[in-house]
């Protein structure tokens, strides 16, 4: 690399610091779209979800009535997308603060006790890690049948070994340095020092963790409610409307088409935030 | 080396202790087993007779035990739709999956690591990018939304292979290369990022200083050293081949071990989701074993450990 | 006569470490039957080079490690076992100064907030109590209230260290372990957290245990001082009487080679052989490896603390010998 392109990257770097990247400025506006569909999803479909129009079936998109196009019992496909969008984010974002609550939790408890506990939670840490989760998850469908709840449930079970990891390094290293150790001989239970000290100084690094279990867990959803073994009729998700629109593939790929998108650019956005806020928020994350 | 050897086969041993305990509990929180293996219209008496002969009366550790007995001697019970023993249905099934997933590995390995040290050697080139772009699409785009969408143009649109079936080998190239594009990408990323890390080490750059030809810093010096991490990363990707299969399989009409696993898991037949979740678990130890045996080869820092114990 | 505050008798703590990723495990003497007694108002200042123990001895008489023999009392009774409620509201009466002020502190938070978490923790005063006993606690530290609102990244090393004083004083506390808390600190910058440290001391009657490697900082606050060798005291003492008559060879050496106002440095006492190392202790005297003056006796027999006139104690063949050959 020559003296001028050097210079050339530095500058452009100290210019570009402050201001937030246009691609995350999207990722962003994107996020923030999805989280007031979902909020609002009833709202501002314009038919029920389930609501039929024989009249209009396999409408193509881009017609007056339906934007997006119906099914083949002349379904609309923008408010099944609305409605899928809020159960597939409901079940991400409950996945998700489960498994980093369990996780962080674990990981704390390992931390904290040492010796057999600490041992017991680094073998089901490697245990999840070494088991590919799909065939896990697709076991106890098969055993428990199948519920939101449950559901839920499963997919909080997903990555919580990475938030284990995490926090049972930091909260030693926490230790072991300065202000826990400080904190602890002030008389503080243990409770107050994990969650009032140690907790808020290692968030940071737990919040891209987030970022990165967040659209895994959206993708494992997805997947399994394509295969028909997730969320069921006549609820909807994303994925579920894939594998419904895979039938019509053929006559109707826009049953498909706009759920396909939908996960693949919410996934995007998000690992595009994580990238963005791991860089700022914790160079030490590789 | 001995001790690090028998560390690694004792947790290989452990998680598959772990998977059976995982099974065991499962089976037990979700109802009577002896209904569960032979089905709801089984006789009671041979109900009665399944109990006694599997000690489900005795306590549950004793039972817990006799468990892993059955599992060891490979009874894994029989399936509920035809009763037939699991293991013969899903064993019959491991050759069409590996006829998907063998040569996706391959393709996946020979597209995606020499795209990765490329990329990583012409850091900031236009393959550079392209390869990084492709990265992350392989992360983002689920695999059943690019089975559909090579569905829709090579099938529907082009009408060039056909969309599902196991007829012929133009049956295959779509499922392949479903499995290959994602894996490959994912290498791709993986392998640049070794490689940049390699030669972000001052003994690269020593090397180079020294008057060492580029190319044979490379070779001599980089490769080798960037191929440990790689090595884990392609262990992980032989361990997850049949869940791999499970979506492609599934959208491709392909009679494969997932395949199966996903019309098991929808009839809740227990014996097979059993026999695979085992299965699974076997491939996943067995390559990190492999892994585990190779980095001792392929890292001096652990042949040089090894010696001093 | 008062009766001590704390009492420390012969404690003695070992740690296992392995040598190497597969090693065996070696018990490590930490500390070695150690016995002090603090008066109250008095501070006891603990000496010695690093692994000779003193931390170990700090945290132990503070109770944040137990003994594995031995027993420390605090106002005449047994230290409560670690981690229980009855632990933890004793921390109230007893804190620690750390040597890195910065790490002591959490750094996402306002140092006012810090000061008052003892407070909070022990359930002080009301809200507005607290509030006012932070500014009181800043000023007694020589700091103002507007430092309150700081977080420690933003303070000089000087001024964490005291904002580390004043949470440690926050419940007015009778005695305070103060492990190394200049030694992180600039030269300029030692004295006068000293000096405040004794103007406190005073003021509020503490009773201090001051561990540091440094003999000038030590004199200037210690009535006592001891001298660690290894896990063991080998000398104990008054400080003036000991500064001014090292009587065993190790803290001859340490006062020689720590320049000192009034005396000349010219004969100084260089050691040889290797700095102490716990996981592998001599035999015999722990110093005779590298004692200029040492015999035959002191590489058998472990010299044992003995009184030899005055209040000092020395744990030496050589003194305690011809101590024993002037009583005669």
């Amino acid at each position: 690399m020559t003296d001028a392109t050097l210079k050339d990257t530095s500058i452009r770097r100290r210019i570009s610091l402050p201001a937030i990247p246009v691609s995350v400025a999207l990722a962003i506006s994107w996020i923030v779209g999805m989280l007031l569909i979902a909020a609002f999803a009833e709202k501002i479909a314009p038919y029920g979800f389930t609501q039929l129009d024989l009249r209009n079936r396999l409408a193509a998109p881009g017609n007056a009535a339906h934007w997006l196009g119906t099914d083949e019992l002349g379904r609309d496909i923008l408010s099944r997308l609305l409605v899928s969008i809020r159960i597939s984010l409901l079940i991400a974002f409950g996945a998700t603060a489960i498994s980093a609550i369990v996780g962080t939790t674990l990981g704390f408890l390992a931390a904290h006790f040492r010796g057999a506990v600490e041992q017991l939670v680094l073998m089901l840490t490697d245990f999840q890690a070494s088991m590919p989760f799909l065939i896990m998850a697709l076991a106890v469908l098969a055993f428990f049948g199948n519920s939101l709840p449950l559901l839920i449930g499963l997919m909080g079970l997903f990555g919580w070994e990475r938030y284990a990891r995490i926090a049972r390094g930091l909260a030693i290293s926490a230790n072991a340095q300065g202000y826990a150790a400080a904190i602890r001989q002030l008389g503080a239970t243990p409770s107050r020092i994990y969650l009032r000290h140690i907790l808020p100084n290692i968030a940071s690094t737990l919040i891209v963790s987030t970022t990165l279990v967040f659209p895994e867990v959206i993708l494992m959803e997805s997947g399994l409610s394509f295969l028909g073994l997730g969320v069921q009729p006549p609820m909807t998700s994303l994925g579920n409307m894939v594998g419904y629109g895979r039938e019509y593939l053929t006559r109707a790929p826009w049953i498909m088409l706009a759920p396909a998108a939908t996960i693949v650019v919410t996934t995007l956005a998000v690992s595009v935030i994580g990238d963005w806020l791991r860089d700022r928020l914790d160079p030490t994350l590789q | 080396m001995g001790r690090y050897f028998a560390i690694r086969i004792g947790r290989a041993a452990l998680t598959i202790v772990l998977v059976v305990t995982f099974a065991f509990i499962v089976l037990r929180l979700s109802g009577d087993p002896a209904l569960m293996i032979l089905g709801p219209e089984a006789p009671p008496e041979v109900l009665a007779a399944f109990r006694k002969a599997w000690g489900l009366d005795d306590p549950i550790w004793a039972q817990y035990f006799d468990y892993f007995g059955a599992i060891a001697k490979g009874e894994l019970g029989r399936s509920m739709r035809d009763g037939r023993p699991a293991i013969e249905l899903v064993l019959e099934r491991i050759p069409a999956t590996l006829a998907l997933t063998l040569p996706a590995f391959a393709f996946k390995v020979a597209l995606g690591i020499p795209a990765g040290i490329y990329a990583a050697l012409h850091r900031g080139s236009a393959i550079d990018r392209a390869v990084m772009m492709t990265a992350v699409a392989g992360f983002t785009v689920p695999s059943f939304v690019l089975a559909l969408l090579l569905v829709l143009v090579f099938a529907v649109q082009l009408g060039w292979l056909p969309s599902g079936g196991q007829d012929s080998w133009r049956h295959a190239i779509l499922p392949i290369a479903t499995l290959s594009l994602g894996g490959a990408a994912v290498l791709a990323r993986f392998t640049r990022s070794a490689m940049l890390e390699v030669l972000g080490q001052p003994y690269i750059r020593t090397a180079s200083a020294k008057g060492v030809p580029w190319r044979k810093v490379v070779t001599s010096h980089a490769l080798p050293n960037a191929a440990i991490p790689t090595v884990t990363i392609l262990g992980f990707m032989v361990g997850t081949l049949i869940a791999g299969a499970v979506v492609v399989e599934s959208v491709f009409a392909w009679p494969g071990v997932g395949r199966l696993l996903v019309v098991a898991v929808a009839n809740r037949d227990l014996a097979v989701v059993q026999c695979i979740l085992l299965l699974v678990a076997m491939t996943m130890v067995t390559s990190n074993l492999i892994v585990d045996f190779l980095y001792g080869f392929l890292d001096p820092r652990l042949r040089a450990k090894g010696a001093h114990a | 006569m008062s009766p001590p505050l704390v009492e420390v008798s012969a404690i003695s703590r070992s740690y296992a470490m392995r040598s190497g990723m597969f090693g065996r495990s070696a018990a490590v003497h930490a500390v070695d039957g150690v016995s002090l007694a603090i008066a109250k108002g008095e501070t006891l200042g603990l000496v010695g080079e690093s692994g000779s123990g003193k931390s170990t001895t700090g945290r132990i008489v503070l109770g944040l490690e137990s003994p594995d023999r031995g027993e420390v009392r605090f106002q005449g009774k047994p230290m409560a076992a670690a981690e229980t409620a009855a632990w933890r509201a004793q921390r109230a009466r007893m804190q620690m100064i750390f040597q890195d002020p910065l790490g002591a502190l959490d750094r996402r938070l306002p140092v006012a907030t810090q000061i008052r978490e003892p407070l909070d923790i022990h359930g002080l005063g009301t809200s507005a109590e607290r509030e006012e006993r932070v500014r009181e606690l800043l000023r007694a530290v020589e700091l103002t209230p507007a430092h309150g609102g700081r977080y420690p990244g933003a303070l000089s090393g000087g001024q964490r260290q005291r904002i580390v004083l004043a949470r440690a004083l926050a419940t007015e506390p009778d005695f305070l372990v103060c492990d190394e808390p200049v030694s992180a600190l600039d030269v300029s910058i030692q004295a006068q957290v000293v000096n405040l440290l004794a103007d406190l001391q005073a003021r509020l009657s503490l009773t201090l245990l001051f561990i540091s490697h440094d003999l000038r900082v030590v004199r200037q606050i210690s009535n006592v001082v001891a001298v660690m060798y290894l896990g063991r005291i080998v000398e104990i003492g008054s400080a003036d009487d000991l500064f001014a008559r090292p009587a065993h060879p190790y803290t001859q050496a340490l006062v020689s080679a720590s320049p000192a106002s009034g005396r000349r440095s010219a004969g100084r006492i260089v050691l040889s052989g290797d700095p102490p190392n716990p996981a592998a202790r001599p035999n015999g005297c722990a110093f005779h490896p590298r004692c200029p003056r040492a015999i035959a006796r002191c590489a058998s027999e472990v010299p044992t603390l003995a009184a030899v006139g005055g209040n000092r104690q020395v744990a030496c063949h050589l003194v305690t010998g011809a101590a024993t050959r002037d009583a005669a």
